[in-house]
C-alpha cells in the first residue's frame, strides 16, 4: 500500500477510498499525457534514419508515430497514437542505435539511426506474433473480429503459415454478464489499450487482476453497465483483438468489406511517403 | 465358423465410418452395423458462447454443406431475437438465404452424383477400384465431358454461395434476422447472363441432362437398381403449407411406407414433441424415431427419397414434369428403393437450378431491407432441408445471450437407421453363405451407404480422415482377413 499510497508523488492517507485513488491515478495519468505533449510542442524537430530513409519529427514523439508521420510502417498492437504508451506487445521492438527497444516507448532525437525492415527484425516480430496466438485460445473462424483483427493481420503479414509452437489452450473464462459488453479473455492479448481509453466517470471500467501467468484482463460490471452504445462500439474498436465485443453486433459487416479484406495491415501508412 | 466382417473406413462419403457383418458358422449374416467412429462434441463447446456467433461458428462441423448449417443456426436465432420463423424476415433477406441455399443444394447435389456416386453407376460396383472414381471419370474419353460438367457445376454452385455468404466455403452471410448483403448488379448479371458455361440457362440444361442420363441409365439396369437395397420405412421433411416441395422452410410431415400421413402441418418449434433421439453403445451417432411409433417403428428416412415421397408437388416446371415420371413410377406410392435417391437427387438438383433463376430475376435481391427484430426470446428452433435432409438446430440461451443449450440433430443422423437397414440387406443378399468375401461385395455395401449421400463428420459434429476396411473376425473374435482402401 506504500507504494499505491505515493503513487506520482501524491501522499494519500491509508484510508483514502478506492474511487479515490483511481480519482488520483487517472489525474496522474492526465498529468504524463500534458507533459508529454507539452514536450513535443516546445521542441524542434530532429532528423533521424530508419533504414536509410531521412526522416523528420518533432522531438520527444513515439518512435511509432513519428515513423508513421514519414511514411514508414512500424507495427503494434498495444499503442494508438495519443495514447500514453505501455509497451506491452514489444511488437514495435526495433534496432535503435544498435539495440533492441520499443518503438512505441521509445521518443525520437537528432541523429537516432533505427533498423525496422530487417529480417533478423521480422523474425522477431513475427515470434512475437506467433507466441500471442499460441498463449490465447485464438479461433478465427468464428470470431466477430476476423478481418478487422490487427493480431491476425499481423499473422497474415508475416505470414504465420504453421504453429511452430505448442498451443497451451489455456483455460479462460468469458465475462458475459458486463451491460453491453462480452468480454472473452480466450482472445485477450493483454495489451492494456482498454485499460487506458475506456473511462466512465472518470474511471477505468476495464483492469488487470492477478499476477504472472494468471494475470487477467477484468472489467467493472457496475461501471460498464453505463457505457452507451457508442461507448461500448468504441470499446470493441479500440482492442487490437476479439477480446471485447459489443454484444449483439454479429457478422453484420459481410467478409470482403472488412478492414484488413481490403488492404495488408500498415499499407495505409505506406501509401504515405 | 462364424465370422465377423469389419468395412473401414468406408470411402466416398464425408466423414469416417466403418461397418461390421457378423457371421454364423454356416456363413449367413447374422447382423451387420454401420458405426460413425467420429466424435465431435460441438454441442458441448458451443455452450457459454454468444448467439450470434452460432451460425458461423457450428458451420464448421462441415466443408461440403457448411451453408445448410449456417442456415438452420440463423433460422434458430430468428425465432430468438423475435424476428419470427420463415417468412418473419424482410422479403430481401429471406430470398437471399434462399438463393444461398439453392446454391448449396445445386453444387452438392451435383458433387454427390458425379463425384461420389456415378463411378458406380457408370463403371459398376465390381468395376476396377483404381478406375472406379471421379479421376476414371476424367480420364475415359466417353464420360470426359461429363466429369467437365460436373465439375462446372459444382462451381456454379459456390459463385452463388459467394455472392450470398461472402465465401464459398464458410460464409457470413445469414445473421440472427436476416441476412448482411444483397445482390450486387453486377452479381446477378453475371450468374444470368456469363459466358457459356456459366449462366444458369446452361446449368438447368445440364441438370435436365443428368436427370435424363439416370432415367437412360435405369431403364437399361431397372432390376439391379430398384432391387439393390428395398426395404419399407417412414420418410420425415419439411413441406411448404400447401404440400409443395420447399427446401428452406416449411412444416413437418411424416408418412409411412405406403403414405398414410403420421403427422402434418406440425411447427417445427415443436419437434420434440414428435421426435425423440436413441443412444446405442456402439456409435457416436444418435438414432432419432417418431415417438409416437417407438424406438423399434419410429425410424424414418430423410434425404431425396424422403423428400420426393413427403411432398405432393414441385413447384417449378421442369422439376414437376420429372416429379410426374418419377411417382408414376410407383404408382404415386412411396418410394422405399434406396437406389432411387439418386434419381430423386436429380430431380432436386433441376428444381434447384429453376429456383436458382427464378431467385435472381427477383428484385427484392437488390433492396436494402435485410434484417428485423422484434423481442428477444430464450430458444429457438431452425429447420432446414439441408442435400442429405432436414437438419435440426435447437438452441437456449440465458440472461446474458450465451448459449446454455445446443440440440443437433443433423440429417445424416436422420438416416442412421435406414442406412444400418441397408448395410443389413446388401450384407445378407451379397454375402450370405459364400466362402470368400471379395473387393466388390464390400463396395456394394458401400453404394448402399453413399445412396444417402451420408455427412459422417457432420453426424458426430469428427476430426477426420476417412476411408473403410473390413475385417473378417471368427466366432471367437479372433482377426482371420483383413481388406483396407
Amino acid at each position: 500500500m506504500g507504494l499505491f499510497n505515493n503513487l506520482f508523488g501524491k501522499k494519500l492517507p491509508v484510508e483514502t477510498p478506492l474511487d479515490k485513488v483511481q480519482d488520483t491515478v487517472s489525474s496522474a495519468k492526465e498529468v504524463i499525457k500534458t507533459d508529454i505533449q507539452k514536450e513535443v510542442n516546445m521542441s524542434n524537430k530532429v532528423k533521424f534514419i530508419i533504414d536509410g530513409k531521412e526522416c523528420t519529427a518533432e522531438k520527444g514523439m513515439m518512435l511509432v508515430d513519428a515513423a508513421a508521420e514519414n511514411g514508414v510502417y512500424i507495427p503494434v498492437l498495444c499503442h494508438m497514437k495519443g495514447m500514453i504508451p505501455a509497451g506491452s506487445c514489444r511488437v514495435c521492438t526495433c534496432k535503435i542505435n544498435g539495440r533492441n527497444m520499443a518503438g512505441c516507448t521509445t521518443p525520437v532525437d537528432e541523429g537516432m539511426k533505427i533498423e525496422n525492415d530487417t529480417p533478423e527484425l521480422t523474425e522477431l516480430r513475427k515470434t512475437i506474433v506467433e507466441v500471442l496466438f499460441v498463449e490465447g485460445n485464438h479461433f478465427c473462424p468464428a470470431c466477430e473480429k476476423s478481418g478487422n483483427c490487427e493480431l491476425q493481420a499481423l499473422g497474415y503479414k508475416y505470414q504465420m503459415m504453421v504453429p511452430r509452437f505448442p498451443y497451451s489452450f489455456p483455460p479462460k473464462a468469458v465475462e458475459a454478464g458486463a451491460g453491453k459488453i462480452y468480454l472473452d479473455r480466450n482472445r485477450c492479448i493483454m495489451c492494456k489499450k482498454c485499460i487506458r481509453t475506456v473511462h466512465v466517470d472518470g474511471k477505468n471500467v476495464f483492469a488487470f487482476r492477478g499476477r504472472g501467468a494468471h494475470l487477467e484482463i477484468n472489467i467493472d460490471k457496475t461501471l460498464a453497465a453505463k457505457l452507451t452504445d457508442k461507448q461500448a462500439q468504441e470499446a470493441m474498436d479500440v482492442c487490437p483483438v476479439g477480446s471485447i465485443l459489443r454484444k449483439e453486433k454479429g457478422f453484420d459487416e459481410p467478409i470482403g468489406t472488412r478492414k484488413y479484406d481490403k488492404h495488408q495491415i500498415g499499407s495505409e501508412i505506406e501509401k504515405v511517403s | 465358423m462364424a465370422q465377423k466382417i469389419t468395412i473401414e473406413p468406408v470411402t466416398r462419403v464425408e466423414g469416417h465410418g466403418k461397418v461390421t457383418i457378423h457371421l454364423d458358422d454356416q456363413g449367413n449374416v447374422q447382423q451387420s452395423r454401420l458405426h460413425i467412429v467420429e466424435f465431435r462434441g460441438f454441442e458441448r463447446f458451443v455452450q457459454g458462447r454468444p448467439y450470434w456467433e452460432a451460425p458461423v461458428l457450428v458451420q464448421r462441423l462441415c466443408g461440403i454443406c457448411p451453408v445448410s448449417h449456417h442456415l438452420a443456426a440463423a433460422k434458430a436465432l430468428d425465432v430468438i431475437v423475435g424476428a419470427g420463423t420463415g417468412h418473419g424476415l424482410t422479403p430481401t433477406g429471406e430470398k437471399m438465404r434462399r438463393l444461398m441455399h439453392y446454391g448449396q443444394m445445386f453444387q452438392s447435389h451435383a458433387l454427390h452424383f458425379f463425384h461420389l456416386a456415378a463411378p458406380d453407376l457408370l463403371f459398376g460396383y465390381d468395376a476396377n477400384p483404381a478406375i472406379r472414381n471421379v479421376i476414371g471419370l476424367i480420364i475415359t474419353p466417353e464420360y470426359k465431358d461429363l466429369a467437365v460438367q460436373a465439375v462446372l457445376m459444382r462451381k456454379f454452385g459456390q459463385e452463388i454461395i459467394r455472392a450470398t455468404a461472402g465465401k464459398k466455403i464458410h460464409g457470413t452471410g445469414a445473421i440472427p434476422g436476416g441476412i448482411n448483403k444483397n445482390l450486387s448488379l453486377e452479381e446477378k448479371n453475371e450468374f444470368l447472363n456469363g459466358p457459356d458455361p456459366m449462366n444458369i440457362d446452361k446449368m438447368i440444361a445440364w441438370a435436365q441432362a443428368s436427370v435424363d442420363l439416370l432415367k437412360d441409365f435405369h431403364s437399361k439396369n431397372a432390376a439391379f437398381i430398384d432391387n439393390f437395397s428395398m426395404f419399407p420405412s417412414n420418410h420425415l421433411s419439411l413441406v411448404r403449407e400447401d404440400g409443395a416441395l420447399d427446401l428452406y422452410h416449411g412444416v413437418l410431415k411424416a408418412v409411412d411406407s405406403e403414405g398414410n400421413v403420421i403427422f402434418d402441418g406440425v411447427d417445427y418449434q415443436n419437434y420434440t414433441d414428435y421426435i425423440e433421439e436413441e443412444v446405442r453403445s456402439w456409435s457416436y451417432m444418435k438414432f432419432p424415431y417418431i415417438k409416437s411409433l417407438g424406438k423399434e417403428k419410429g425410424w424414418y428416412r430423410v434425404g431425396p427419397l424422403a423428400r420426393l415421397n413427403t411432398a405432393k408437388f414441385i413447384p417449378t416446371p421442369m422439376a414437376q414434369k420429372e416429379f410426374e415420371i418419377y411417382k408414376a413410377y410407383t404408382n404415386g406410392k412411396p418410394n422405399n428403393m434406396c437406389m432411387h435417391n439418386h434419381w430423386a437427387r436429380l430431380i432436386e438438383l433441376l428444381h434447384s437450378a429453376e429456383m436458382i433463376k427464378l431467385l435472381l430475376n427477383d428484385p427484392d435481391l437488390m433492396k436494402n431491407d435485410l434484417v428485423t427484430k422484434g423481442k428477444k426470446v430464450s430458444k429457438g428452433v431452425g429447420l432446414i432441408e439441408a442435400p442429405r435432409g432436414t437438419l435440426f438446430h435447437h438452441y437456449e440461451i440465458n440472461e446474458n445471450d450465451q448459449i446454455t443449450k445446443a440440440n443437433l440433430i443433423v440429417s445424416t443422423t436422420n438416416n442412421n437407421q435406414p442406412m444400418n437397414e441397408s448395410v443389413n440387406f446388401i450384407a445378407k443378399k451379397m454375402m450370405n453363405g459364400q466362402k470368400e468375401i471379395t473387393e466388390p461385395m464390400m463396395n456394394a455395401v458401400e453404394i448402399g451407404i453413399r445412396a444417402y449421400d451420408p455427412c459422417l463428420s457432420c453426424a458426430t459434429h469428427a476430426l477426420g480422415k476417412m476411408p473403410l476396411e473390413i475385417s473378417l473376425y471368427n466366432e471367437n473374435d479372433q482377426l482371420l482377413d483383413r481388406m483396407k482402401k
